[in-house]
């Protein structure tokens, strides 16, 4: 009965050992990913490089100034997009459950998660940049949006459904309509799942780059207009990284820095947003 | 009797096929409580949400039959127009969780699109706070956000609410169910003192809270309207046995 016992405590102390080791395993990519990137890329970091121009090959300095600024337009309009859309598809979900539309919207969204980011990219393409006659950030914006659209979709079904119906309820029985009762009572209720889920989205395209190989293009010039090409920090990388110059590879951790960065942040504000405007029922 | 304010006329309601309720026939007296009690899944609660026609929304929800407010076809009626006249207060407080106490009481307003000068929408507030006697535990807070109330204190809330739209009928479901017992008495007081301005419905299965707060008193047992009667009458002297043995605790 003893030894039993003994043998059951050793098995336990084995297995607990074997958890925490691949618990720490698979934290050393992490760390060494994030290790590598910063003392790579903060190097590149200065005043210069986030708010100057690319310089032609050969030149050294220059900055990222056009990629941030193009980053930042591709994150407004694709959200612009796809925020209405998916807040209004997730309401639906949310609100009629079954029939024909709501299972064709799930399969729809659920094969739109898994489909290929550089196939969203071809889509845009074929749909904005081919009629257009030219590369535009709005061009990437779409590919980008129909990324964000699960996301933002599945987020605000399942925080919808997590509203009791009770609160519906009193909303009808005041004689409220319908859609008053949606948009005074139960999307302000859902409103930090429903921003958690924007952000999330934002941060999963902020760094996409197959989408934009093809649609936003790249620059090397500031460009505000959405129907003209555009760059992004991470098609910076993507160039950068695969030229011959040297003095490129360090644009590119910079650039891939200030994009983890970016991605952080957005994570973060999600964490927080949550927290802040959680509401109790 | 007096005055009726809802009469039911053969009323029947369904879920999908299932038959809740058959052939209710019954007069509701104006200012007056009237309490509906019955063993669980009796259908007295579904009696209470064909009044405001909520039943209608639950899935397969039907109703068959007439109902009259006043001398009005309840059921011709447009749902929305229905649910102004007649105020409903839940089992479970469900104080609207992003607004305020203020925003509360003037929800019904607000999500009806009615626009109200500051000072009248002051006025419905106070008022109505002061009818459910939350006014002084409140006034000071008025902007805190509805939630951060005691148990008691939201159904009362929710109360306000209802009574803000100024309800020829309001319809209690189980109202102190989910309270303790102080609060109970609370609102059990403010029941009675509320008949004077509105006709009440409560649905109860606590006996005593029937014998307490109810003029009229309605036993409801398998769908069925068993016995309708003043509350005294139906308590000292049921004419149903079956009212006798739910009165005596034999089932329910």
């Amino acid at each position: 009965m003893m030894e039993n016992y003994r043998k059951r405590e050793l098995i336990n102390t084995l297995m607990k050992g074997l958890v925490f080791f691949f618990t720490t395993l698979s934290l050393v990519p992490l760390l060494f990913i994030l290790f590598y990137l910063i003392k790579q890329g903060i190097g590149a970091i200065n005043w210069e490089f986030l708010t100057h121009l690319p310089k032609p090959v050969g030149e050294s300095g220059g900055g990222v100034f056009n990629a941030i600024v193009g980053t930042i337009i591709l994150i407004i309009l694709s959200t612009l997009m796809a925020v209405p859309l998916g807040i209004g598809a997730g309401i639906y979900l949310a609100e009629v459950k079954t029939g024909k539309l709501v299972y064709l919207l799930r399969l729809g969204t659920d094969i739109l998660q898994g489909t290929p980011s550089i196939v969203l990219g071809v889509i845009a393409y074929l749909w904005v940049v081919k009629p257009m006659k030219s590369f535009s950030a709005l061009a990437g914006s779409v590919a980008l949006a129909i990324m964000m659209l699960p996301v933002i979709i599945c987020s605000t079904e399942e925080t919808l459904k997590l509203i009791p119906y009770s609160l519906k309820e009193a909303a009808l029985a005041l004689g409220a309509p319908y859609y008053r009762t949606i948009l005074k009572v139960i999307l302000p209720a859902g409103f930090s799942g429903i921003l958690t889920g924007i952000l999330l989205g934002i941060a999963r395209i902020a760094g996409e780059t197959a989408p934009l190989l093809f649609t936003a293009f790249g620059s090397p010039y500031l460009n505000l207009n959405p129907l003209k090409p555009i760059n992004a920090l991470p098609l910076v990388v993507f160039n950068y990284a695969s030229s011959p110059y040297p003095d490129w590879w360090r644009q590119a951790w910079g650039a891939s820095f200030v994009l983890t960065v970016m991605v952080l942040v957005f994570n973060l504000a999600a964490k927080i947003g949550a927290r802040k405007w959680e509401i109790k029922f | 009797m007096g005055d009726k304010i809802l009469t039911t006329e053969h009323l029947y309601a369904y879920y999908d096929q299932h038959c809740v309720l058959k052939d209710i026939n019954m007069s509701i007296p104006k200012f007056k409580v009237t309490a509906i009690m019955g063993p669980s899944g009796c259908g007295k609660t579904t009696l209470l949400r064909c009044f405001n026609r909520l039943h209608e929304l639950s899935p397969g929800g039907r109703i068959k039959g007439k109902i009259r407010l006043r001398n009005t076809d309840l059921l011709s009626l447009n749902p929305i127009q229905v649910r102004r006249r007649i105020g409903m207060v839940f089992q479970r407080p469900n104080p609207f969780p992003t607004m305020s106490i203020y925003e509360n009481v003037i929800a019904g307003y607000r999500l009806n699109g009615i626009k109200l000068s500051q000072n009248k929408a002051d006025e419905i507030v106070e008022q109505a706070l002061k009818k459910t006697a939350l006014w002084d535990e409140v006034k000071d807070v008025l902007y805190r956000r509805g939630t951060f109330l005691s148990g008691g204190q939201q159904q009362r809330l929710c109360i306000a609410r209802a009574l803000a739209m100024n309800p020829e009928v309001l319809l209690l479901d189980e109202p102190t169910s989910a309270l303790d017992p102080k609060s109970t008495a609370h609102i059990e007081e403010l029941i009675v003192e509320l008949k004077d301005t509105v006709s009440i419905v409560i649905v109860t299965h606590n006996i005593g809270q029937a014998g307490r707060v109810a003029d009229y008193t309605a036993f409801l047992y398998l769908g069925e309207l068993v016995e309708f009667g003043p509350t005294e009458r139906l308590f000292t002297a049921p004419k149903d046995k079956r009212t006798e043995e739910y009165l005596t605790g034999k089932f329910g």
